[in-house]
């Protein structure tokens, strides 16, 4: 592997370009961010390893823990100095990891999966992100008994709206196959269905490796139940984290490089 | 100060509003969970305002939620966001109002990439055309939802039966202003405001009567998160995030909120209902919850329209003490109807029920 390629191959990405200007250390993004408050997360330090363009630091981040704490709020737009968005940076992090597979090398990389097998699919199922006919209550038992009766009564709280579910117009009215054809395409010249192949891809080698059962769609198996739910309580301010910090996550990351991933 | 005057001196916060002829896209999480707001705001301008709103039934979910949790690559989002602008242009619609916070700031990062790196318009005309054999014109405005009940908001005020005042008292009602992260934090100019003082929502409030609160995180985040909540191991970070804002609100007496982002309507409500399961703890006077509106509810609301049609009930926290304040006559009885107008069992365990 050539020095600078992993950081090339982020400076291909527009929004690496637009959000990488010369980080100056100071630090701002990382006081206004909310994930810094209670994951052990930094987003000053990120910027600062990718500022060095070394292929191995910037392996390290790929295959981290860290990159995937930020919520993309995107406060740190607003507050860098020098213009930078880390937000940004980290979204082409998120794309590249996942383009070389090196997002199912981390707990919260893993997580994807699930993403995909939601919100994800609900895009090329349904024309819609977060449908309230796909969004199991069960799954959501935080959200309250309101939720679960939305998603029982679903037909009557649209006609109550002046509505009708899956009707020819307003609120989760039903989309024609050609529509959904459209949306299928642009998915498939664009990238949007490669990226998908490549999250189910990965995940189904990791979920074998890892000894889960693995099915081919939806949500009802052992790999998406682990992803979904586990959680190894290492992630917060006060966990032990800090090591990986230190180290760029280097020294534990640094097999990958011979796996061939790239 | 002449207003001229103070326009100049504040132009870099100033918005210019459309006053007629939108085309509307909606928000998944509103269509999906409380489809009363964005049907109330096309009556709103439609019927009580006779402004031109056209909604073209091809438009799909901009695919917003998972761009921003990393599982739609941007030149695929480009593309879907071009195709609405396909249709709009199809139609001769030049102003594009949003309904979803988040797909505001992606159709705002979207245009102002392509003014950056033209290339990339390019590109995402070749990849809309080998796609869809569609062509489009970037529009001439992007607009958000409240950003329209904004410039609206004094016409609303005139036809105003509960101001935002308890009518026992005579006093204002205090209210919460919440503005999604995405309206402005990513680029200020294209909201009312801008990212240090967005004017949308206390527009609101103060012209229909109530006062805003000042509160220390004001301007945190929800915590949405995006796959920060989608993902059930996650929650714990959206969940902290609110709490965070709950706490720091509190001592300032809230009677409601008020919010311009799906997510943050939605999870700033539920999040309540999990402190309150998981801890015991309400945020609001006399041990309540505190309602969190949209701003068509509160527009609604205030002009007088049946509270249930509007959907407030599809929250957790529920708004009959702010109405009783208000002064508003409801029908307990007929909140959670058929579409035969039987009655349906009411969800368990709301709070301020």
């Amino acid at each position: 592997m050539e020095k600078e390629s992993l950081f090339n191959l982020l400076k291909q990405d527009v929004r690496f370009e637009e959000g990488f200007n010369s980080c100056m250390n100071c630090g701002v993004c990382t006081a206004i961010c909310p994930a810094a408050e209670f994951y052990n997360y930094d987003p000053r330090k990120i910027v600062d390893m990718v500022q060095t363009r070394d292929n191995y630091t910037i392996l390290g981040l790929l295959k981290s823990e860290t990159i995937w704490y930020c919520g993309q709020c995107m406060s740190c737009k607003t507050r860098c100095p020098r213009g930078n968005t880390p937000g940004s940076i980290i979204m082409v992090l998120r794309l590249v990891s996942q383009r070389l597979g090196y997002f199912v090398e981390s707990e919260k990389g893993r997580q994807q999966f699930a993403v995909k097998r939601t919100a994800g699919d609900n895009i090329l199922k349904h024309g819609y992100c977060v449908p309230a006919y796909a969004v199991d209550p069960d799954k959501h038992p935080e959200q309250g008994p309101v939720w679960e009766h939305i998603y029982n009564n679903l037909e009557h709280m649209i006609a109550r709206a002046g509505g009708e579910l899956n009707g020819k117009e307003g609120p989760l009215r039903r989309f024609s196959p050609e529509v959904m054809q459209e949306l299928k395409n642009i998915f498939k010249v664009t990238g949007g269905q490669d990226l998908f192949d490549k999250i189910e891809e990965y995940s189904k080698k990791k979920a074998a490796e890892m000894g889960f059962e693995f099915k081919p769609d939806g949500t009802d198996c052992e790999y998406f139940d682990y992803v979904f739910t586990y959680d190894s309580g290492c992630h917060f301010c006060d966990s032990i984290m800090e090591e990986e910090y230190e180290t760029g996550g280097q020294e534990k990351n640094m097999e990958g490089i011979s796996e061939g991933n790239t | 100060m002449k207003q001229e005057g103070k326009k100049r001196i504040w132009k870099e916060f100033q918005k210019e509003i459309p006053d007629d002829h939108f085309f509307f896209v909606r928000s998944c999480i509103r269509q999906s969970f409380f489809p009363g707001s964005e049907q109330f705001l096309i009556k709103l301008l439609r019927e009580e305002l006779g402004k031109d709103i056209y909604e073209d039934p091809r438009h799909t979910t901009c695919t917003g939620i998972g761009y921003h949790s990393d599982v739609v690559p941007f030149e695929t989002i480009q593309t879907v966001v071009a195709r609405h602008f396909a249709l709009a242009t199809e139609r001769g619609y030049k102003d594009i109002l949003i309904s979803c916070v988040t797909s505001f700031g992606i159709y705002e990062e979207i245009v102002e990439t392509w003014k950056h790196f033209p290339e990339t318009l390019e590109k995402t005309r070749e990849y809309l055309y080998k796609a869809t054999k569609r062509e489009f014109e970037v529009p001439r405005t992007i607009l958000h939802t409240s950003d329209a009940v904004y410039k609206f908001k004094d016409e609303i005020a005139s036809r105003m039966k509960y101001p935002l005042i308890d009518h026992r008292t005579g006093e204002p009602l205090k209210a919460v202003e919440h503005i999604g992260c995405h309206y402005s934090k990513m680029f200020p100019k294209y909201g009312v405001g801008g990212a240090e003082f967005p004017h949308t929502l206390v527009g609101m409030i103060e012209s229909w009567g109530g006062e805003v609160i000042d509160y220390p995180e004001r301007r945190h985040c929800c915590g949405f998160g995006f796959r920060q909540y989608l993902i059930q191991a996650d929650r714990g970070y959206s969940m902290s995030n609110s709490k965070k804002k709950f706490e720091s609100m509190e001592p300032y007496k809230p009677e409601f909120v008020l919010a311009n982002c799906p997510g943050c309507t939605m999870f700033m409500d539920k999040w309540q209902y999990t402190i309150k399961e998981q801890e015991g703890k309400t945020y609001g006077v006399n041990g309540q919850g505190i309602p969190v509106l949209t701003y068509e509810e509160l527009a609604g609301l205030v002009m007088g329209y049946d509270p249930w049609d509007l959907g407030v009930q599809y929250h957790m926290v529920q708004s009959e003490p702010l109405m009783d304040k208000m002064g508003i006559p409801y029908d307990k009885d007929k909140k959670y109807i058929a579409k035969d107008g039987s009655k349906l069992e009411a969800p368990k365990n709301l709070i301020n029920a």
